[in-house]
């Protein structure tokens, strides 16, 4: 009950966060992404201002553990892995074509009108899609 | 224009604040991808409503404010073809990656974790590259 509780309470922040930031507007995304047009510099404050409380945070894991029990995730192991440079040129794509990302998809579903509706759609068909994707490089990169 | 500028410092706070609770409380990476992914591909179902939880905080309280504040323009493309290939590319993509600006940008640049940095450096070349590819050269976004 308390781990939803907060779930919601942290995804509540997020999604006003990225309201507020304008990170749920295309164009400042795009305008960031578009060095070659009129450059907006918005979301390089956005995560500037998102990388400080997040980077106490992870201070202040050491030595503790989660107020609702268990572990802090692990740090992973540094590898510089096939699927991590493919699947974030992907990403990087798409989110440059549409100026959305997961977070900002989700936050401005109600607002955003039928473009947002129809790209959470095919983002999430995408995600449904991945893991057999995945096995299916993996058994072409395999038998190369 | 610097108002953009201090809204967007300020919804960043917030943005890194909700990762911060969901860090120190729930004991959890705040990733978009991760969390929705996992809900839709089954791969997350032992919390399960731990992640629906978050999803539908990110969900409702932008459109409290929507309701509350009235129209927001998002400046979204309308060309469908363009829509439904961004989608499944950052459907994708973040899956392949584990992690998308919130995962790998936030919470994985702010540990100083090197995958989240390379992540990162690729998502946004990539962006970089496509936004000058589709708007200056073929004119499509």
């Amino acid at each position: 009950m308390s781990r939803s509780f907060f779930a919601f309470l942290a995804g509540g922040i997020f999604g006003a966060g990225l309201l507020v930031s304008g990170m749920t507007d295309t164009a400042k995304v795009q305008g960031w992404l578009d060095i070659f047009g009129a450059w907006d510099p918005t979301l390089a404050f956005v995560m500037g201002g998102a990388i400080l409380p997040m980077a106490i945070a992870w201070r202040l894991t050491i030595g503790r553990t989660p107020m609702l029990g268990g572990s802090f995730p692990a740090k992973p192991e540094i590898e510089f892995d096939r699927n991590l440079v493919l699947g974030s040129v992907l990403f990087g794509a798409g989110w440059g074509l549409s100026g959305l990302c997961p977070g900002p998809s989700i936050a401005s579903l109600s607002y955003g009108g039928w473009p947002h509706i129809l790209f959470f759609v095919a983002m999430v068909a995408g995600m449904i899609a991945t893991p057999s994707l995945r096995r299916r490089l993996d058994t072409l990169v395999a038998e190369r | 224009m610097p108002i953009d500028w201090i809204m967007g410092l300020i919804g960043g706070l917030m943005i890194g604040l909700g990762g911060a609770i969901y860090l120190l409380i729930n004991g959890r990476i705040m990733g978009a991808s991760g969390i929705l992914g996992g809900l839709v591909d089954g791969s997350g179902k032992a919390n399960g409503r731990e992640r629906l939880a978050f999803v539908a905080g990110v969900f409702v309280v932008p459109t409290v404010i929507f309701l509350l504040t009235g129209p927001i323009d998002t400046h979204v493309t309308t060309n469908i073809t363009v829509l439904i290939a961004a989608g499944l590319l950052v459907g994708v993509g973040t899956r392949l990656a584990n992690g998308c600006t919130s995962g790998h940008g936030v919470c994985g640049i702010s540990r100083f974790n090197l995958r989240g940095i390379v992540a990162t450096v690729f998502y946004i070349l990539a962006g970089g590259l496509t936004v000058v590819f589709f708007r200056h050269l073929l004119g499509v976004i």
